[in-house]
């Protein structure tokens, strides 16, 4: 079906750049195949053995702070700290890091430009109804399976791809100089580009199951780059974390996978989409297999309840944090639904779902955020809140709000947390400076850092008003069109006459409104805080350090100069039809032929939204953050923040969201240790080495000596064993004639 | 009568196989052979009742022949042996070990 | 015939041989064995001449049990084996169970094959004075091949059977 598609030949696109769509994530493998061989080649200069960290991976409240300084205290004693003890970055660059600094960000930057070509050989072909495939080769086909590795240009993969070359390109640059004396430099960037040239595959994949090599793709990529520096048990098994959990996720990827198969016969977008609607609308099939493909988002994109992942991801190095669990990865989720908007159109019970879920992580992550101290958690807190947020949009069928947000958030979020990179990179270098073994991470140890860093102090707060919604900065408009969205769909629509376990569909999508208001202004409170506390008030990194702050290398504020105009401008993509500033809607129009079907399916014909109901929704978003941000300013005092060290513990609620509800303790004692424990002893003690070991493997033997055995008696030697012989002989004669 | 007659017939050659199958001792094992032989007999002279004819009477002959000169060869082989090993126990009569 | 003495003493000789057989197996004595091996070929002998075999169940009292028999008993003499050995030469229970077993298959598929029904014999089948033609006849006419062939099996025997009895050269 594809190649009818693409061999009715006369796609617009045939014969411009697009065609050379295969190189998009060729030229990011290609970089994977130079950086790695570089990083075989045990060549640098004398220092400590990749990986140890120039960052150390820092543990999450849940493991024991003792043994974080156990491990910290071997860092530096164990690791070459240099003859004279002083700073022992430059003891250790890579021999080949010059190689991988160019091919690294160059096969990005090559790759960004190629999607540009193609986006604007796209924009002048103007009005394109049908996507672009080009299929390379059949992948799997066997009876009534026909799977072709296919890539499928449209709106929707358009837009991701730009973003992820795009940010990505960036953050490359960005980890030029932040990992520059690690060790393991070019196996980083191989592992980047890796990243990128599967995240690409996911984007343009012209069907589920290449979609899902790339899904795999970057789950292995996030494994690998969260344990970067796997030296340290917490790294590896924040890795492995990440890995396991969005396992269970990819589980209901595949589930539903085969369900559409099953029913469909194609997977498709195009014959998914053409054949969608032999699902019945509403049916508990349809329903079923929106869930499932849910699930995998809830494990990719860290939704409830397979979220736990994302905060322990931070001890992976901050360029990863910043390009996979911010900008990239995690928004395979929302571009996965916005994919299948066809299916979700037809559920609204599914949809209804997506939105609750979403909203509901929104909430729970953003009152976490509250209480964490490491810079680095707060943004993942926030991020997996954010993530609620487009899974809310996505959920009441806004799909071009949602991916409108998936863009700015990959803009803000990104620039927040290569601004907290290169804090924390300030502050290990003055911390490593006085040989200090504070915690660079933990805002405690900051503030007043605008008088060292002052372009990154403006670019954070940039990030920081953008995502907490005030305008006129991006996150704003992508946030009101979300909550719009919501408030809009609940006064009518699919999704407003449905119901949603017992309840009216309305008034669920009006209570997720309310709760979505009430994230806002805790996203506000929570991002000040952060900002207060790591850029206001007096400095408590001690007097020594402090002289060693100052704004990171531009190598490394480039790129987040770059991040923030974005973020500040990056709301004119989608302006709302009430303040027209400027062309209404692009980015909706631009993905109108791919997801508008799906919305107007969802929305209904939307009449004509009174303006005042528009104004009063923007006025009401515009002064909850507000309120927000001045109830941080005035109730949390920079002045009273203590040192880490000084900490005391906290009780009651407080203690609650700062060991983040104790999610990761009750998986433990819930789920693991019983599997574990199962485990070792059913299926290994029992059955391995019970009934596999003793029963098949040593009975072989014996079963084998026994015949051995047999066989030996025939050669005794003993007249009386031939007797026997001879006697058991004449028994299988007598019985052939027996038994004939 | 035939079928009772086979019947004992049948059981003497039974208990001249465990017989060979239990015993040590090589005399002994060899008249087990001779029991089993004569149970052979006389289920040929039933059989030749049976049919009225007396070719199983002259096989009866020709079987007490063979099986005089069979034990006359037999004994003087086991007394050779004995000769050799002292004793007429099977467990000493090896030799095509291996 | 008077059926039911017939009978009567068929079961008679039938089960008496059975159980000198059982007693013949059991013996530890080799001497004892081969008496009750004896005494088998007796009670077979009246059970030939119950059926009609007179000349073989006298040759069989002639042969069987007067020479070769004897034969083994002179061998017996010979090698000193009369005396019940102090090492048990039955194989231990394992054996014996197996053995016994491997007979009762035996037994079992015996049975399994001869599932025919024989007719009640009522007619004598020869008359008494001539017990001998019905079966020189044979003997000489159609199996004269076989007969010569057995005497010279015979001659083969006993030369052979002297030449290994015989002590070699350096007497052992």
């Amino acid at each position: 079906m594809l190649q009818d598609l693409a061999a009715a030949g006369t796609h617009p696109l045939a014969d411009t750049a697009a065609r050379y769509v295969g190189l998009l994530p060729l030229l990011p493998l290609a970089g994977f195949l130079v950086n790695g061989a570089l990083s075989l080649i045990p060549a640098y200069k004398a220092g400590p053995a990749d990986p140890s960290a120039a960052e150390h991976g820092h543990d999450d409240a849940t493991h024991a702070a003792d043994a974080h300084a156990v491990a910290h205290a071997d860092e530096h004693g164990a690791v070459g700290h240099g003859a004279v003890g002083d700073d022992h970055h430059e003891t250790a660059r890579h021999k080949y890091a010059g190689i991988a600094s160019v091919v690294g960000p160059l096969v990005l930057a090559l790759s960004f430009g190629l999607a540009v070509m193609i986006w604007l050989a796209m924009a002048g072909v103007g009005d394109m109804h049908t996507p672009y495939v080009q299929t390379f080769f059949d992948w799997m086909v066997t009876g009534d399976l026909k799977i072709s590795w296919a890539f499928q240009l449209d709106q929707l993969s358009m837009i991701m791809v730009l973003v992820i070359t795009g940010v990505g390109t960036l953050i490359h640059i960005f980890s030029i100089g932040y990992m520059r004396d690690d060790p393991g430099y070019p196996r980083f960037f191989a592992y980047l580009n890796l990243f990128v040239a599967f995240m690409l595959v996911l984007v343009l994949g012209a069907n589920y199951p290449v979609l899902f090599v790339g899904w795999e793709g970057v789950g292995l990529c996030s494994y690998l780059l969260i344990g970067f520096w796997f030296s340290e048990k917490a790294n590896a098994d924040a890795g492995k974390k990440a890995f396991i959990v969005n396992r269970i996720g990819d589980f209901g990827f595949l589930i539903a996978t085969f369900l559409l198969f099953a029913n469909l016969g194609t997977l498709d977008f195009t014959g998914v989409a053409a054949t969608a609607s032999t699902l019945g609308y509403n049916s508990a099939l349809v329903t079923t297999i929106c869930l499932f493909f849910f699930l995998g988002c809830a494990g990719k994109s860290a939704q409830l309840p397979l979220y736990v992942w994302l905060p322990d991801a931070m001890a992976g190095p901050t360029p990863v944090s910043a390009l996979i669990h911010a900008a990239t990865m995690v928004t395979a989720g929302v571009y996965l639904i916005a994919r299948s908007g066809v299916l979700f159109a037809m559920s609204p019970t599914a949809c209804i779902t997506v939105a609750v879920v979403g909203t509901i992580t929104a909430l729970f992550a953003a009152t976490i955020g509250l209480k964490q101290w490491d810079i680095k958690k707060v943004l993942a807190y926030s991020t997996i809140s954010q993530l609620g947020y487009m899974f809310m949009g996505v959920g009441a069928g806004a799909y071009a709000a949602g991916m409108f947000h998936l863009i700015t958030h990959a803009f803000f979020k990104a620039l927040l947390f290569l601004g907290s990179g290169s804090v924390i990179f300030a502050m290990h270098r003055a911390y490593h400076h006085t040989g200090s073994h504070e915690d660079a991470q933990d805002m405690r140890n900051m503030g007043g850092l605008k008088k060292y860093m002052p372009v990154t102090f403006v670019l954070m707060w940039i990030a920081t008003l953008a995502i907490a919604g005030v305008p006129p900065f991006s996150g704003f408009f992508s946030k009101d069109g979300i909550l719009g969205a919501v408030f809009a769909r609940a006064q009518h629509g699919a999704l407003a006459d449905a119901t949603w376990l017992g309840m009216p569909g309305s008034t669920v999508l009006y209570v997720l409104y309310g709760l979505g208001l009430l994230t806002a202004f805790l996203t506000a409170i929570y991002m000040t805080r952060m900002m207060l506390y790591t850029f206001h008030g007096p400095n408590r990194t001690g007097d020594a350090a402090q002289a060693h702050l100052a704004e990171a290398p531009w190598s490394m504020t480039g790129p987040l100069v770059v991040l923030g105009v974005l973020s500040a401008a990056g709301g004119w993509l989608n302006l709302p039809a009430a303040l027209p500033l400027g062309p209404i809607g692009v980015l909706e129009k631009w993905l109108e032929p791919v997801v508008g079907a799906a919305t107007t399916a969802v929305a209904g014909t939307a009449g004509e939204e009174m303006m005042s109901t528009e104004y009063a929704l923007i006025v009401v978003a515009v002064a909850i953050a507000l309120i927000g941000i001045v109830v941080a300013v005035v109730r949390l005092k920079p002045a009273v923040v203590v040192l880490k060290r000084d900490a005391v513990p906290t009780h009651g609620f407080e203690q609650v969201l700062e060991e983040k509800y104790y999610v990761d303790e009750i998986y433990d004692d819930a789920i693991v240790k019983p599997l574990v424990s199962g485990s070792r002893n059913i299926l290994w003690a029992g059955i391995d080495r019970g009934i596999i070991d003793s029963l098949f493997v040593n009975g072989s033997a014996v079963l084998a000596r026994g015949f051995g055995w047999v066989g030996s008696q025939l050669q005794s030697g003993e007249t009386g064993a031939y007797a026997w012989a001879i006697a058991i002989g004449a028994l299988a004669v007598l019985g052939a004639f027996t038994f004939r | 009568m035939i079928a009772e007659a086979l019947f004992f017939s049948a059981v003497l050659f039974t208990i001249g196989v465990v017989g060979v199958l239990t015993r040590r001792n090589a005399i002994i094992i060899f008249m087990c052979v001779e029991l089993m032989l004569n149970a052979v007999n006389l289920s040929f002279i039933a059989l030749s009742r049976l049919h009225g004819s007396a070719n199983g009477q002259v096989f009866v002959l020709f079987v007490m022949t063979i099986a005089a000169a069979e034990a006359a060869v037999g004994l003087a082989i086991i007394i050779s042996i004995f000769r050799h090993h002292k004793s007429v126990d099977l467990r000493n009569i090896n030799l095509l070990k291996g | 015939m008077n059926t039911m003495l017939y009978t009567f003493h068929f079961y008679l000789f039938g089960l008496i041989s059975i159980a000198s057989a059982v007693a013949f197996v059991t013996r530890k004595s080799p001497v004892a064995a081969a008496l009750w091996l004896v005494n088998t070929m007796f009670c077979l002998s009246a059970l030939y001449v119950m059926l009609d075999a007179q000349f073989i169940g006298a040759v069989q009292v002639l042969v069987y049990a007067g020479a070769i028999m004897v034969v083994f008993l002179f061998v017996v003499m010979l090698l000193n084996l009369g005396q019940a050995s102090d090492v048990s030469d039955i194989r231990g229970l394992g054996g014996r169970l197996t053995a016994g077993l491997v007979g009762l298959a035996m037994l079992a598929e015996l049975f399994a094959l001869s599932r025919i029904r024989f007719p009640q014999l009522m007619s004598a089948m020869s008359d008494h004075a001539n017990v001998v033609n019905p079966l020189s006849a044979p003997l000489f006419h159609e199996y004269l091949l076989p007969f010569e062939v057995t005497s010279v099996v015979l001659l083969v025997a006993v030369v052979g059977a002297v030449v290994l009895a015989k002590r070699g050269p350096n007497a052992s």
